[in-house]
């Protein structure tokens, strides 16, 4: 845990005093995979247990945020229209975007 | 009894015991359903906790006085989804051009569509902002869309429901599509579906679950980036 809220601690700092427009624990991952590959702790350490089963239970965590939605609800009641249509072709265009660009880039790949 | 609702206001207990119990029975629901992906415990429990929130006369507000201590993990939860990234990370070489390429043009039509298609719809800025993340895994959208001056818990809803939609629909649509590769549907799952779309991609097959989480948190990262870079440009 020390080692999590360390890298979270130090993305934080890096984000405000540079001014980044990322959120601390997002440096704060980056950091933590930049310390895995690195060191490559064996199996059973302490913070690679600690990690699965915080990501067990991941859902538990944003129960909190997602309670607020609540206070929103006339908002996406207004807002029906731009939210589901949004979603659905957002989703649908990222989701073909992708697969067609891997299939097309391993094919060119594995022709040239 | 109104003491007693007094002190319940202004106590973490009641926010920490409903959280915790709201939880409990989204997760039995996943079980009865047998992993129904429309069985989402997070789903589940706002439902329970706005009946009882609104039973027993509490805001928000002072439901997150208990709620903002299991809130205060998102943090070091998101740092922990290094261990996964990095035990995916030997798949990234096998594939590591297309995939370098594929997943950030992924994110980017993901932003890009969610918020030009919000404002032709008409919804307000706040919207767009809230949907620009709405494809990246939740810990991650919700700080990012804090960040980005959109609506935090709007997008933790949003990010379960295109899940969903992924688990749901996503092998149909690539099927569809004659999208046989097991990499590419792997990570074109996780790229707008994240966690939800990559336990579906692992019940498909062990390559597309693999993928699909390396994906997943690749579009993580790129997502990070690319939010408020597009806001800024569309803006």
């Amino acid at each position: 845990m020390m080692w999590l809220l360390g890298c979270q601690l130090v993305g934080e700092v890096l984000v405000r005093s540079l001014d980044l427009p990322v959120p601390g624990p997002v440096v704060g991952m980056v950091i933590l995979f930049a310390l895995l590959q690195w060191r490559r702790p064996e199996t059973g350490a302490g913070l690679l247990r600690i990690s699965d089963r915080m990501l067990r239970h991941l859902q538990l965590l944003f129960i909190p945020p997602g309670v607020g939605i609540v206070a929103y609800l006339g908002a996406v009641r207004n807002d029906a229209v731009p939210i589901t249509g949004a979603l659905l072709v957002s989703w649908l265009a990222g989701l073909v975007a992708v697969a067609l660009l891997v299939v097309l880039l391993t094919r060119r790949r594995s022709a040239s | 009894m109104s003491e007693t609702m007094d002190y319940l206001r202004s106590s973490p207990l009641l926010g920490v015991f409903l959280t915790l119990a709201g939880y409990r029975v989204g997760l039995e629901m996943k079980r009865l359903s047998r992993n129904h992906p429309l069985a989402q415990p997070v789903l589940v429990a706002i439902v329970v906790i706005g009946v009882a929130m609104w039973l027993l006369d509490i805001e928000y507000d002072e439901y997150l006085v208990g709620g903002s201590v299991i809130a205060f993990f998102l943090g070091p939860a998101t740092v922990a989804l290094a261990v996964p990234l990095h035990r995916q990370a030997h798949h990234l070489k096998e594939l590591a051009v297309p995939m370098l390429i594929a997943i950030p043009v992924g994110a980017f039509v993901s932003i890009a569509t969610g918020v030009l298609m919000v404002r032709v719809l008409g919804g307000g800025d706040v919207l767009e902002r809230t949907m620009a993340a709405k494809s990246t895994t939740t810990p991650i959208a919700i700080a990012v869309t804090d960040h980005a001056g959109g609506n935090p818990s709007m997008v933790a809803v949003l990010t379960i429901v295109v899940g969903m939609l992924g688990a749901v629909l996503g092998p149909t649509v690539l099927t569809l599509l004659h999208i046989r590769d097991r990499r590419a549907r792997g990570l074109a799952l996780g790229a707008v579906s994240h966690g939800i779309g990559t336990s579906r991609a692992l019940q498909e097959d062990p390559t597309e679950g693999a993928f699909s989480g390396l994906s997943m948190g690749l579009t993580a990262l790129a997502t990070s980036l690319l939010v408020p870079l597009l806001i800024h440009l569309l803006g």
